[in-house]
C-alpha cells in the first residue's frame, strides 16, 4: 500500500525549506497528491467554506440593509412578510426585516461562533488528552470516565442546558453561545488526542527520545504533540460543521444569541415555522439553505481531507519510477 | 499474543460494575449543573411571586436550607428508588411526566430509528461497493446533504410541502383531538394503543400524524448511518479475508454480500448505541418543530419557565436511560462479536 521508497537523494527539495513550512507542507502534501474524486470534494467544499468566510467579512458590503433593519432610510416601515421583490430578493419576515440580509449577516454570526467554540475546544481538549495519554495513571482514568460519560450523553441537551444558566449568568451573547457548543466538543477531542498520543507513544522514534534522555515536556511539545496535531484538520473542519448546527438547534430552541445583537439562522428558522401554515416559505427557505450550503461545504472539505489524508482509506496514484539516464551514454 | 475469550456472562458483570462510576458521574454533574449555578429551586422558580417568608417557608420545607452535601447525597438516593421529585410549575409528579411524555418520544425515536438503519445500509451498501461512480457520489452527496439540514428545516419544508401546499399530512400533534379522546390509551405509545384496542380509525389517524416527524429525525440520523457504513465497506472490501476469498475464486457476488457486507455491518449495532445521543438531541428539535409533546418539548418548556427540579428530572431520566442502552448495546455487540469481551 504505501509508496515505493524513493531514494533521499532524488526527493524534491523541501527536505531543505526550514522546518515550520516543511511542517504544514508536509501535513497537506496528500492533498496536493490526491486526484480525481477525492480531490474535486476537497476543493468544492473549501471553495464554499471559502465564500462563506467572503460573506461573512463583507457582509456590511454585500447586504442590502442592516440585519435590524425593519424601515427606509426615510422612516418608512418595510412590508411584513413581502413575498421577494426587486427591494427585498428574498422578501421580508414577520419582524418586517429583510430575510437576504439575515441571512448575509448570520454567516458572520455562524463563523465568529464556531471559531471561537473550536478554539475553547482546543485549547481544553488538546492539552489535557495529551497530558492524559502520555501519562496515564489515575488522573487518566478518571478523565475517560468524565469525558466518556459526556460524549454518551446527548450532546444538545448539554448544550442548552449551559447555554440557559451562562444566558443568566453573562447574558446571551457569541460568548455565551461559543462556550456552550464547545463544552459538547471538548471530550472529542481530549478522545482523539488521547488516544493518537498513546499509539504514537510506542512508535520507535518516541522510544528513542525517552531512551537519549529527552524531557517528558520535550518529548511530548516535540514529537507527540507534532505527530497528533496532524489529525486536527480533519476533525477541526468535521467538527466546525456540527457547530453550526449545534448553534441553529440553539439559536431554533430560544437559546441561542440574543436576536437584537446579531442574525443568527436558527433563530429565524424557529419564527418561520409559525409562517410555513400560512405559505410564507421564502422566511425560512433562505436561512436553512444557508444553514445547509455551509455545513456542506464544511462536511465535504472534512471528509475530503479525510479521504486522501487518512492512511486506512487513502488511494493513492501509483507513482512511476523514472530511471535517470546513465551518464555514460551522455559522454560523447 | 494468546487472548483468552470470557463468556458473555462476565463480560455482562463487568460491563454492569463500569457502568456504576459512569453513572455517578453524569449524576454529579447534574446536581452541580441544576443545583449549584442557580441557587436554589424554589427562588429560581417562584422568586419574586411569593412574599419572601412564604418563599422561606417553602424552602425549608423542601430542605433547600440544608448543607448541599446532605442535598446531594439525598438526591443520589431518590433516583435510585427512581424518585424524581414533583414538578415546581405545575405539581406534577415527574415519573407521571417521564411516562406520558416520554411514551411520545420513545414512540418518535423507535420509529426514526428504523428509517434511519434501512436509508443508511441500503445506500451505504451501495455507495461502498461501487466507490467512485455516479452511485457513490449520489449516495454520499444524499448522506452529506440530508446531514447537514438541521431536523427543524427539513421540518419546516415538509410541512410546507405536505401540510400546506399538498394537504396531505397533519403538521402538529400525535393525533387528532377527538380520536385522542376517543383512544384509550393504555401504553400512551398511541400506535400500539389502538392496534390493542382494534380502533382502526384511530391508527389511520396516529400514523399520519406520525409520518412527518419520523421520516424527517429518520432521514437525518440516516446520513449518518450512510457515511458510516459506506467507510466500513471500503475497509472490508480491502480486507485480507476478502482478498483471500477472491483468491479462492470465490464468485465476486458472493464475495461482497457474505465477506465484505456482512462484516460491514458488525459494527451498526456499535454505531446505533453511539447514534443515540444524536437521536435524542435531534427529538428536542423534532419536537419543538411538530408540537410533539414529548419529553424535550416539556425539558425546552421548563426550562423557560425555571422549573430547575423538572429540568433536573428529566435530565437524570434521560442520563440513566443513555447509561442503560449503552450497557446494552455493548452486551449485544459482545454476543454477536465475541473479539470485544474482556
Amino acid at each position: 500500500m504505501a509508496a515505493p521508497p524513493v531514494p533521499r537523494s532524488e526527493m524534491s527539495p523541501s527536505v531543505e525549506v526550514p522546518r515550520r513550512v516543511g511542517f504544514v507542507r508536509r501535513t497537506f502534501a496528500p492533498v496536493a497528491q490526491a486526484r480525481g474524486i477525492p480531490r474535486a470534494i476537497v476543493w468544492i467544499g473549501a471553495g464554499i467554506t471559502a465564500m462563506f468566510i467572503l460573506l461573512a467579512i463583507f457582509a456590511p458590503v454585500v447586504a442590502p440593509y442592516h440585519f435590524n433593519q425593519y424601515r427606509t432610510g426615510d422612516g418608512e416601515r418595510f412590508v411584513k412578510q413581502e413575498a421577494p421583490s426587486a427591494e427585498h430578493p428574498f422578501g421580508t419576515n414577520v419582524m418586517s426585516t429583510d430575510v437576504m440580509s439575515r441571512v448575509i449577516y448570520g454567516s458572520r454570526t455562524a463563523i465568529e461562533v464556531v471559531l471561537l467554540s473550536l478554539a475553547f475546544a482546543l485549547a481544553i481538549g488538546l492539552p489535557l488528552g495529551l497530558v492524559s495519554g502520555y501519562f496515564r495513571g489515575k488522573l487518566d482514568r478518571a478523565l475517560v470516565l468524565v469525558m466518556d460519560s459526556m460524549i454518551a450523553f446527548p450532546y444538545l441537551l448539554i448544550a442548552i442546558v449551559v447555554a440557559f444558566l451562562l444566558s443568566e449568568a453573562i447574558g446571551r451573547g457569541v460568548i455565551t453561545a461559543a462556550l456552550a457548543i464547545s463544552v459538547t466538543y471538548t471530550p472529542f477531542y481530549f478522545r482523539v488526542v488521547r488516544n493518537h498520543v498513546i499509539s504514537v507513544q510506542e512508535e520507535p522514534y518516541v522510544e528513542a527520545a525517552r531512551a537519549l534522555g529527552a524531557r517528558p515536556r520535550t518529548i511530548i511539545g516535540r514529537y507527540v504533540f507534532q505527530n497528533v496535531i496532524q489529525n486536527v484538520p480533519v476533525i477541526a473542519t468535521l467538527n466546525a460543521a456540527d457547530a453550526i448546527l449545534t448553534l441553529a438547534a440553539l439559536g431554533f430552541l430560544g437559546y441561542g444569541i440574543q436576536p437584537t445583537e446579531a442574525a443568527e439562522w436558527g433563530y429565524d428558522i424557529q419564527r418561520a415555522i409559525a409562517d410555513a401554515g400560512a405559505g410564507i416559505w421564502w422566511t425560512g427557505l433562505f436561512p436553512g439553505l444557508a444553514i445547509v450550503l455551509l455545513v456542506t461545504g464544511l462536511t465535504l472539505l472534512g471528509e475530503g481531507l479525510n479521504d486522501v489524508m487518512n492512511p486506512v482509506i487513502r488511494k493513492r496514484p501509483i507513482r512511476r519510477v523514472e530511471m535517470p539516464p546513465l551518464p555514460a551514454l551522455e559522454e560523447p | 499474543m494468546a487472548r483468552q475469550t470470557g463468556s458473555l456472562r462476565a463480560y455482562f458483570l463487568t460491563r454492569l460494575l463500569l457502568a456504576v462510576p459512569n453513572l455517578l458521574i453524569l449524576l454529579t454533574i447534574v446536581f452541580l449543573l441544576m443545583r449549584v449555578a442557580p441557587g436554589d429551586p424554589i427562588s429560581a422558580a417562584l422568586g419574586g411571586r411569593l412574599p419572601q417568608e412564604e418563599l422561606d417557608r417553602r424552602r425549608h420545607e423542601a430542605g433547600y436550607d440544608r448543607p448541599i452535601v446532605v442535598q446531594y447525597l439525598e438526591f443520589l438516593g431518590n433516583t435510585l428508588t427512581l424518585d424524581f421529585g414533583t414538578t415546581l410549575t405545575d405539581n406534577r409528579a415527574l415519573t407521571s411526566v417521564i411516562v406520558q411524555n416520554g411514551a411520545a418520544t420513545l414512540e418518535l425515536t423507535f420509529f426514526a430509528m428504523v428509517v434511519a438503519v434501512t436509508v443508511g445500509v441500503i445506500v451505504g451498501l451501495v455507495a461502498g461497493r461501487f466507490r467512485d461512480t455516479v452511485l457513490d457520489v449520489g449516495g454520499r452527496l444524499f448522506g452529506i446533504v440530508i446531514y447537514a439540514a438541521p431536523v427543524f428545516f427539513l421540518g419546516f419544508l415538509a410541512q410546507l410541502t405536505f401540510g400546506k401546499w399538498l394537504g396531505l399530512l397533519p403538521t402538529s400533534g400525535r393525533a387528532d383531538p377527538v380520536v385522542q379522546f376517543d383512544l384509550d390509551t393504555k401504553t400512551n405509545l398511541f400506535v400500539l394503543d389502538s392496534i390493542i384496542t382494534g380502533n382502526w380509525t384511530a391508527l389511520w389517524d396516529v400514523t399520519r400524524h406520525l409520518v412527518m416527524p419520523v421520516l424527517t429525525l429518520g432521514l437525518v440520523i440516516g446520513g449518518v448511518f450512510i457515511r458510516l457504513i459506506r467507510v466500513n465497506v471500503l475497509q472490508t472490501l480491502k480486507g485480507d479475508y476478502v482478498e483471500a476469498a477472491r483468491a479462492r475464486g470465490v464468485p465476486e457476488r458472493k464475495v461482497v454480500f457474505r465477506h465484505a457486507f456482512r462484516n460491514a455491518l458488525v459494527p451498526v449495532v456499535t454505531v446505533m448505541g453511539l447514534q443515540f445521543a444524536v437521536l435524542l438531541s435531534g427529538a428536542v428539535l423534532t419536537e419543538q418543530t411538530f408540537n410533539w409533546p414529548g419529553l424535550g418539548a416539556e425539558l425546552v418548556r421548563y426550562l423557560n419557565n425555571r422549573d430547575y427540579i423538572a429540568v433536573q428530572g428529566i435530565i437524570t431520566f434521560t442520563g440513566l436511560v443513555v447509561v442503560f442502552a449503552s450497557l446494552m448495546i455493548d452486551v449485544v455487540t459482545a454476543w454477536i462479536d465475541p473479539r470485544v469481551r474482556y
